[in-house]
């Protein structure tokens, strides 16, 4: 079997100097019985080696879809990518014949999932599901397959790796399981991990464990990672920067630290004051009132524009934001982003 | 595991001994004359009567009767018939035929109700998806009380293509077409359940995830999917084995084959009333063995059941 | 917290505008999505027509079936007799017609015993559970234990031993008793999935008793899919009669039905098809109009469709 990576590298308009992973103007729709549901609407994103990008944002904002768009695993029908390019070192994945996409996957760009119960193979062992990715894309024999995955347990600290080669996923704890998700995107050394929600289904303890697995796996192997989550005190400990995330659209991004100590969008400002702090007890906790909107029918203007406290009239009318950069690194999607930081 | 397979052990038995006490009771529980229940409608003699009575402990309490008819059961003595031939007998002679036409039923079955459920499965929405749909809607609804006659005089007669009866040593062509309407009983919904499986584990989280896996497309579907649809398949069919053996009754008697099935319904005309209970009560045993094979199977098959 | 749950773990649509619109039950989807379904219309069209057919039998012909005469015996089709006559003599249109009320009365009095039974059986072993769960399931676990064709046989057999009747009430009772099993167990695993949910846990902290939770909240929840096994239970039941008179355990004496035409026509069939044909045509129909008819209610309700 002729080696992969040159298979890869081989693939018209790679460019080793082009940026790992650029998404540009990405737009996925559902379509469905009952109307159009637009998840995302223009998103833009750029990933560097070694750099760790989070991507924030409610349930419902579409940044899970953006992933899997990224990855070429959304369920087409009812999901379509409607515009956009996602260019790996330079080549326009969505272009790609899905042949050659294919051999990216999991060689380059690899994925994990929230539940890692419900996205393992209940009926195939431990050992089988990892050594598949040896066996298929490295044409590996099945004991060879069967060390190298043992390997892996062991850097994904599995105690006892021999042994459990050969259980089921239901038998292992939840935290466990997850680590060997994360045994299974790393296999093949790939350049970039996106991880769906890596820890949302775990207990604080063992996110803690999990999230400085992956800050250390990722440090030892210059990835890049894009990690995708709700929850804002999982970032600040282990992003770069982070893209916020509100109706299909990246509204505000950032390096991490300037997010938290000046948000630009109203959007993110909000999402900071309603994490609860100790010296607010006896207070109201501070809420964002509304719902985020029906997909299938957003407002006029910036998607937000309904629940903001600095919505002008500008905001009601179309067309919404565009991104401005407002420093190096910094871009937002508000009219009247100077009131939101300077506040 | 263990503690699996001791527990279905378990409620065999139990099922095992209501199954028969029923069956039992219903054919000679009568308030009236036990013996002329068991005679039918044929008049009996003094002399027989009292050969009768002693023979089937008819004068004891009717538990005890209960009790020496399983312990003839669990001896391998099924008693004698009416027709005073030995039922064991019968039973040698019958059963071959019978589970040859149940062995041939259930491959052709399953083979059409497998393939075309995972074709089905896969390309849901499709043309060979609703009309396989509808075919099995018609095939569901017709019942052989329908088909086997239909089939015998169309296919058997009017065509010419099978012969439209078969005897006691018929060839395996001979069987064919009886095979075919049998099969008929269980090839919907063979096929209805192999089609939503598919259909249901091709929406699965882990499918997602073995695509993210770079695996292609014909991996994914036919190691991936395919194992964890066949799992209710698989149970299905076993569970058909024993569906078949019994609903051969009616096939049996419409293409003339002398199998357990047509035994079975001349004993219930004749109102022979030990070979009814005798046929019935290895019916129920073969059935419930079955089905213990089985759950054994969807053990082996499915892992997250062996570690209960 | 996951995605958007419609499909799998994808984005997909929102309900919020609707939900903010009206208020949208289960019953009123299922209801719209059954209104759009061509085939639920077909199927509900040929019930109505058979039960009517049950019903007023004179509607569809003036022909008395039981007027036979030898001298007509196997006759073919002719201008009063679109079908035929049969081996004695009789209008096979009129029997056919005729036949269908016996049908109908059969399936649809077993299958009321038999949703009593389910319903009773399967309420009861999921509601309370416990070792009263134990014993009614491992008496379900009996009489599944009989191959149904088998049981019936039997059961049938000790039902109708009186010579005068026409074992109308012996096929009812058997089919009854024998085909609640599947509609208790889909009962009992209704109601076990429904009594764990925090509407139920919230009712009886207000005080509902057992009799006005089954009722008013876990009832109303189940009685979707327990609807559904009835109407593919009633196709069942017509056709396992059919089946039994067949066999020649079910209807006897002068009963008129599909199942004793076609058994006697069998014997004739070289000579005359249609005896033969026509009463399992209607017979096929009918049966597949109660299973197109629970098939189409079980897709409206079916949330995994949608």
């Amino acid at each position: 079997m002729t080696d992969i990576h040159a298979q890869i590298d081989a693939i018209p308009g790679v460019d080793p100097h082009a940026p790992l992973l650029e998404v540009s103007d990405l737009h996925v729709e559902f379509r469905t019985r009952d109307g159009v549901a637009r998840a995302v609407n223009g998103v833009d994103l750029v990933l560097r080696p070694g750099e760790t990008l989070a991507v924030l944002g409610e349930s419902g904002c579409g940044k899970s879809v953006t992933a899997q768009a990224i990855m070429g695993v959304l369920d087409t029908p009812p999901g379509y990518v409607t515009r956009g390019e996602v260019r790996y070192r330079g080549v326009d994945l969505l272009r790609l014949p899905e042949s050659e996409r294919r051999k990216v996957r999991a060689n380059r760009i690899a994925m994990i999932f929230q539940d890692a119960l419900s996205a393992l193979n209940p009926v195939y062992s431990v050992g089988f599901q990892l050594g598949e990715l040896f066996r298929v894309h490295r044409g590996m024999s099945r004991s060879d397959a069967k060390l190298r995955s043992i390997e892996l347990l062991d850097q994904v600290r599995i105690p006892a790796a021999r042994q459990r080669i050969g259980d089921y996923p239901h038998q292992f704890s939840g935290g466990m399981r997850q680590r060997v998700m994360i045994a299974m995107a790393l296999a093949l050394d790939p350049e970039v991990l996106i991880a769906d929600e890596p820890t949302t289904a775990l207990d604080v303890t063992v996110q803690a464990q999990i999230m400085g697995l992956l800050a250390e796996l990722q440090r030892q192997r210059t990835m890049g990672l894009i990690l995708i989550t709700h929850d804002m005190g999982v970032v600040a400990d282990v992003a770069d920067r982070i893209s916020v995330m509100y109706a299909g659209k990246i509204v505000e991004e950032a390096p991490v630290y300037d997010i938290y100590a000046r948000p630009a969008h109203p959007y993110t400002k909000a999402l900071l004051e309603s994490i609860p702090r100790l010296d607010m007890k006896g207070h109201r906790l501070n809420v964002i009132p509304g719902l985020p909107p029906a997909l299938t029918d957003l407002p006029r203007g910036c998607a937000f524009h309904p629940r903001c406290p600095y919505a002008h009239d500008p905001c009601r009318r179309d067309p919404s934001p565009r991104p401005s950069h407002i420093a190096p690194g910094r871009t937002t999607r508000c009219h009247f982003w100077n009131e939101v930081a300077g506040a | 595991m263990f503690r699996y397979l001791v527990r279905r052990l378990l409620q065999m038995v139990v099922t095992f001994f209501g199954a028969t006490f029923i069956v039992y009771a219903l054919t000679f529980a009568n308030a009236d004359d036990p013996l002329q229940a068991l005679a039918g409608e044929r008049p009996i003699t003094p002399s027989v009567r009292q050969a009768l009575t002693e023979r089937y402990h008819l004068d004891d309490p009717f538990l005890l009767q209960y009790w020496y008819y399983l312990k003839g059961l669990l001896t391998g003595d099924f008693g004698t018939s009416l027709t005073g031939r030995k039922i064991s007998d019968m039973m040698a002679q019958a059963w071959p035929v019978t589970i040859k036409l149940a062995l041939l039923a259930i491959v052709i079955a399953a083979g059409v109700a497998v393939i075309a459920g995972v074709i089905s499965g896969l390309r849901r929405g499709g043309i060979f998806d609703n009309v396989t749909l509808a075919l099995t809607l018609v095939v569901l609804a017709l019942p052989i009380v329908v088909l086997a006659p239909l089939a015998q005089l169309i296919f058997g007669i009017k065509l010419g293509w099978f012969p439209p009866t078969a005897g006691r040593d018929a060839s395996l062509y001979a069987l064919l077409l009886p095979a075919i309407v049998l099969g008929s009983l269980v090839v919907a919904t063979e096929l209805r359940v192999t089609r939503s499986s598919v259909a249901e584990n091709l929406r699965a989280d882990y499918v997602r995830t073995a695509r993210a896996k770079g695996l292609s497309r014909k991996r994914v579907i036919g190691v991936h999917v395919l194992r964890n649809s066949l799992i209710p398949v698989i149970t299905l069919i076993g569970v058909d084995i024993g569906t078949l053996m019994s609903g051969a009754i009616v096939t049996e008697g419409v293409f003339n084959i002398p199998g357990v099935g047509f035994n079975l319904l001349r004993g219930i005309r004749t109102e022979d009333g030990p070979l009814v209970v005798g046929f019935v009560s290895i019916l129920v045993i073969v059935f419930l063995g079955l089905n213990l094979l089985v759950d054994l199977l969807y053990a082996v098959l499915d892992p997250r059941i062996r570690y209960e | 917290m996951s995605e958007l749950r419609a499909p799998s773990t994808s984005g997909g649509p929102a309900r919020h505008a609707e939900r903010r619109d009206k208020p949208r039950s289960l019953a009123g989807d299922a209801w719209r999505d059954l209104r759009r379904n061509k085939i639920f219309w077909i199927a509900a069209v040929l019930v109505v027509v058979v039960l009517v057919m049950a019903l007023f039998p004179a509607l569809f012909t003036s022909v008395d079936p039981r007027d036979c005469a030898l001298s007509r015996k196997n006759l073919g089709a002719s201008g009063s007799a679109p079908f035929g006559y049969d081996f004695q003599g009789c209008d096979v249109y009129a029997r056919t017609i005729y036949g269908a009320r016996a049908s109908i009365e059969v399936g649809v009095l077993a299958t009321l015993i038999s949703g009593a039974i389910g319903l009773a059986f399967g309420l009861g072993a999921g509601y309370f559970g416990g070792w009263l769960d134990a014993v009614l399931s491992r008496i379900i676990d009996v009489v599944l234990g009989i191959p149904f064709l088998l049981a019936a046989i039997v059961l049938a057999k000790r039902l109708s031993h009186d010579p005068q009747s026409n074992g109308v009430l012996a096929v009812i009772v058997t089919l009854g008793l024998l085909g609640w099993t599947t509609a208790a167990r889909v009962m009992r695993s209704s109601v076990i999935a429904t009594k764990s949910q925090d509407y139920v846990a919230a009712a009886r902290m207000l005080g509902a008793g057992p009799a006005r939770l089954m009722m008013r909240h876990i009832l109303p929840n189940s009685v979707a899919s327990f609807i559904v096994v009835l109407t593919i239970l009633l196709g069942i039941n017509i056709a396992s009669e059919a089946t039994l008179s067949f066999l020649g355990i079910g209807l006897k004496g002068d009963a008129i039905s599909w199942g004793i035409a076609i058994n006697e026509a069998g014997k004739y069939v070289r000579t005359a098809a249609g005896p033969l044909v026509w009463p399992s045509l209607f017979l096929a129909l009918t049966v597949l109009a109660f299973i197109m008819l629970g098939d189409a209610i079980r897709d409206a309700f079916d949330p995994k469709l949608r």
